[in-house]
């Protein structure tokens, strides 16, 4: 085990990222989908914030980018969980091959 | 080795584990525990690096905001204690199949890379510092996206409330 660095991380957000993009593929809950969504978007926090720290650690760049990366975040799981109830409120379900019609 | 190498190492196998359990167990409840534990491990992570303030928002947005919500839409949409249905297995072959020929392509290529960068010494990611140029207006500052930030936040907050309310003339 070798002392931890830029490629660790990467390699860490890397497996974030494609255990996201599984989750996308063979996932049919919305809600399910969602968490996948959420694991992809942290990966790339974790990106920005590795490359600040190891190549420019006297700029703040991509600290900004992954405040302002959580705030979208946040309004987009709060928009996507409103549509979610909605979809189940008119389905009764909240699988996305049963939500066939977009106006009922 | 170093004791904060072996930290290193649990925080990195906690946050894999998890997020590779969340994306594969069949109980939705169960897939929000272990992304809530990956989420408290990308926090822990950010502590190692001495971001401390990315690592707070880290927990307050996520761990205290979505996952809490992301627990009451189950709570509100779905039958506890029901499995997910078991999907095709060509489904989940091919996608495990894309995923690692993806995965491995994406790190031969980070691997093979070698990254420069500077190593200047400047500003530190203290909340001092963040404060002054999240609010400046110039050399830098994040004044016109904190701004747009605040206007989507209201725009969400709004739009939310208008697709989640129940029409009163359909609940009759």
């Amino acid at each position: 085990m070798t002392e931890p660095g830029l490629y660790h991380l990467l390699f860490i957000s890397g497996a974030l990222f494609f255990a996201g993009i599984y989750g996308f593929f063979t996932r049919r809950n919305l809600v399910t989908m969602l968490m996948s969504v959420e694991l992809i978007l942290n990966s790339v926090n974790l990106n920005f914030i590795a490359f600040n720290k190891y190549l420019w650690p006297g700029k703040m760049e991509g600290l900004f980018f992954t405040l302002f990366i959580i705030a979208i975040a946040a309004a987009e799981a709060a928009v996507a969980i409103a549509i979610i109830i909605n979809v189940y409120r008119t389905h009764q379900s909240i699988d996305v091959e049963k939500a066939e019609e977009m106006k009922y | 080795m170093k004791g904060s190498t072996i930290v290193f190492y649990l925080l990195a196998l906690l946050t894999l584990v998890c997020g590779i359990l969340s994306v594969s167990t069949r109980q939705i409840f169960r897939a929000a525990i272990y992304l809530l534990f990956t989420l408290i491990g990308i926090a822990g992570i950010y502590f190692w690096l001495d971001y401390q303030f990315i690592a707070a928002v880290q927990i307050v947005v996520y761990v205290g905001g979505i996952v809490v919500l992301i627990i009451f839409s189950i709570f509100l949409t779905q039958q506890t204690g029901e499995r997910l249905p078991r999907q095709k297995p060509g489904r989940k072959i091919f996608s495990a199949l894309a995923v690692f020929c993806g995965f491995a392509f994406t790190m031969l290529q980070v691997f093979q890379h070698e990254f420069t960068g500077t190593l200047e010494e400047g500003a530190q990611p203290s909340v001092q510092n963040i404060g002054k140029l999240m609010l400046g207006t110039q050399n830098g500052g994040y004044a016109l996206p904190f701004e747009l930030v605040s206007m989507l936040l209201l725009a969400a907050l709004v739009g939310c409330i208008v697709i989640a309310i129940k029409n009163k003339e359909e609940a009759k």
